[in-house]
């Protein structure tokens, strides 16, 4: 079969992803560990935070899913590209059909399916424990489906150094990662910041996904809503760009 | 199109390193073809850059006809790939690893179930289908990365050191299957340091050295090509410690113990035959074996490796 035709060509590499992310499933995400982790570790940052003060379950909520998200989709995706080098495994992958670029869309498709679902699990825990209601469901929608895009690409991202060595990389992504909760407006709403606070907040994506998600949930955010869906499009689109460009160079040095 | 590969001025540069320098060969269809070199002489890279693993500085590919570089699917549609120290995935089962090459390749799926089935069986993995590869062994691993490169049944099978250290059932089955493989017309690209697996197998082999084709040519071929290196090989029912007392027959250039065996390099190999019975005569000796000797594949690669090595470094 030929496929230098353009369809053809990008129907191969969609399909080529879509094994990809499957492969990624079953190996990264669907495993116990991996799953509670992705439950667990917003939770207890959560708890940490909200134990002993005098806040409405409610009111941390949007911060919540969107901490969960944050953190769930970009989990395993730095992980991926060492871990696969260390194992000689990526070498077969690159030698298919599928482009390196299809292989970088499989690993985002997977870490994206995984925060989707996993940001779910908080949301049910407050609607059914705490009576918390969802405003505007679609906005909710919106909000997972481009958030857990986001930030699985900053995940694959954040994997493009040509390391085998996934420890390194999870130093590199709890480094950018775990600042940034601070400074999205996830335990305090960004109206309540000080002022260097709401001068750095725009710089996180987890600030847009944050403030789309008080919308949803409380009908109320800082930044206009349309202004948080270019934002969170906006960041997607340099973490692809900049992740696809840089594992591009980076992957011949890898073997 | 008569050839399977054609590879013109390809260059490869690390930094300052030059892996592989300027080098130009074909292999034509259903050839097996070896490709062989000592120790980071760019074997594997050249496989990797005719993979699509690695672009090269400079120079062209075409596989099949298809430019690798300016249509890679085409032409990676049409390999199978054995990396050097390749693994499946070891979470994965052997039957999910041969489905996850199938899907890539496009395999339909109900085809792509019966093409998995018949390899797990040529492999004797059939019991093995549903077991996740980490338990699996080195030879285990190996048979099944080879069926992973057959499920989408390529044209052009690139195979890097496919059997390098492996134990002997599992090397004589993929080399078996390669050559079952190469008469069925699949054209194999073997790149290995084996020169007996490559003298065996190989109907053309290709020698690379610092990173420049020393010689391409069909093994028979290579060999005929350095007449000094035809030896007798004699084995005597008594060892002799003294070589200096075989100094006395003529037109020999170098004598080598080997195990048992004393090996006589000459370009007159029958006339140091007839020299090495009298010897024995002279000496007492019972000649247990006598035989005289073209040069091996490995003589023509340490003559054109040591050679084309010194004269680079010169």
């Amino acid at each position: 079969m030929q496929v230098s035709n353009f369809p053809l060509r990008m129907k191969m590499q969609f399909r080529c992803s879509f094994t990809i992310a499957k492969k990624d499933a079953k190996i990264y995400y669907l495993k116990a560990p991996v799953l509670i982790f992705g439950i667990l570790f917003p939770l207890c940052l959560f708890l940490a935070f909200a134990i002993g003060r005098d806040i409405s379950p409610n009111i941390l909520l949007p911060g919540l899913v969107g901490m969960t998200l944050f953190f769930t989709a970009s989990s395993a995706n730095p992980i991926v590209a060492p871990w696969e080098t260390r194992m000689r495994t990526l070498e077969r992958l690159v030698s298919t059909p599928a482009s390196i670029s299809a292989i970088i869309f499989g690993d985002i498709f997977a870490g994206f399916l995984y925060g989707a679902v996993i940001s779910i699990v908080p949301l049910l825990i407050g609607i059914f424990a705490f009576g918390s209601d969802v405003v505007k469901p679609y906005l909710l929608a919106i909000d997972i489906v481009l958030s857990a895009f986001c930030f699985s690409a900053l995940g694959s991202l954040l994997s493009s150094p040509p390391t085998d060595n996934p420890s390194n990389v999870m130093m590199l992504s709890n480094l950018v990662r775990l600042p940034l909760i601070f400074i999205s407006g996830v335990f305090i709403p960004i109206k309540k910041m000080p002022a260097w606070g709401k001068a750095i907040a725009p710089i996180s994506p987890l600030t847009y996904a944050s403030d789309l998600a008080r919308y949803a949930l409380l009908d109320k955010g800082y930044y206009p809503i349309p202004l948080d869906i270019v934002m969170i499009l906006v960041f997607t689109l340099a973490f692809v760009i900049i992740g696809i460009t840089i594992h591009q160079r980076s992957m011949p040095k890898r073997f | 199109m008569e050839n399977a590969i054609e590879v013109s001025s390809l260059s490869k540069y690390f930094g300052e390193i030059r892996a592989v320098d300027g080098i130009s060969f074909q292999v034509k269809k259903s050839e097996l073809f070896g490709f062989l070199g000592p120790n980071g002489a760019g074997k594997t890279t050249t496989q990797r850059m005719l993979t699509g693993i690695l672009k090269p500085n400079s120079g062209t590919i075409h596989i099949m006809g298809f430019d690798l570089f300016k249509h890679p699917s085409d032409a990676k549609m049409l390999m199978g790939v054995v990396p050097e120290m390749a693994n499946p995935y070891i979470d994965l089962s052997a039957w999910d690893n041969l489905m996850l090459m199938g899907e890539l390749y496009g395999v339909p799926k109900r085809k792509r179930k019966q093409k998995a089935m018949e390899l797990l069986e040529i492999f004797s993995l059939q019991d093995r289908k549903n077991q996740k590869t980490k338990g699996f062994s080195k030879g285990m691993k190996q048979r099944l990365i080879l069926a992973m490169a057959l499920i989408h049944e390529p044209e052009l099978l690139f195979l890097d050191e496919p059997t390098s250290g492996l134990d002997v059932q599992s090397a004589r089955l993929i080399r078996n299957l390669v050559r079952e493989l190469n008469s069925n017309d699949t054209t194999v690209f073997l790149t290995t340091h084996n020169i007996e697996e490559a003298n065996q197998m190989c109907a053309r082999v290709a020698i690379i050295n610092s990173g420049k084709i020393a010689a391409i040519d069909r093994p028979e071929n290579l060999r005929n090509t350095i007449q000094s290196l035809q030896s007798v090989e004699v084995t005597f029912a008594k060892a002799i410690n003294d070589l200096e007392s075989l100094q006395t027959i003529e037109n020999v250039s170098e004598i080598r113990k080997e195990g048992d065996k004393l090996r006589l390099y000459t370009d007159k190999p029958g006339d140091v035959a007839c020299q090495l019975v009298e010897y024995a005569k002279a000496h007492e000796l019972q000649v247990l074996s006598l035989n005289t000797l073209g040069p091996s594949l490995e003589d023509v690669f340490v003559h054109l490796t040591d050679t084309k090595g010194e004269q680079n470094a010169s």
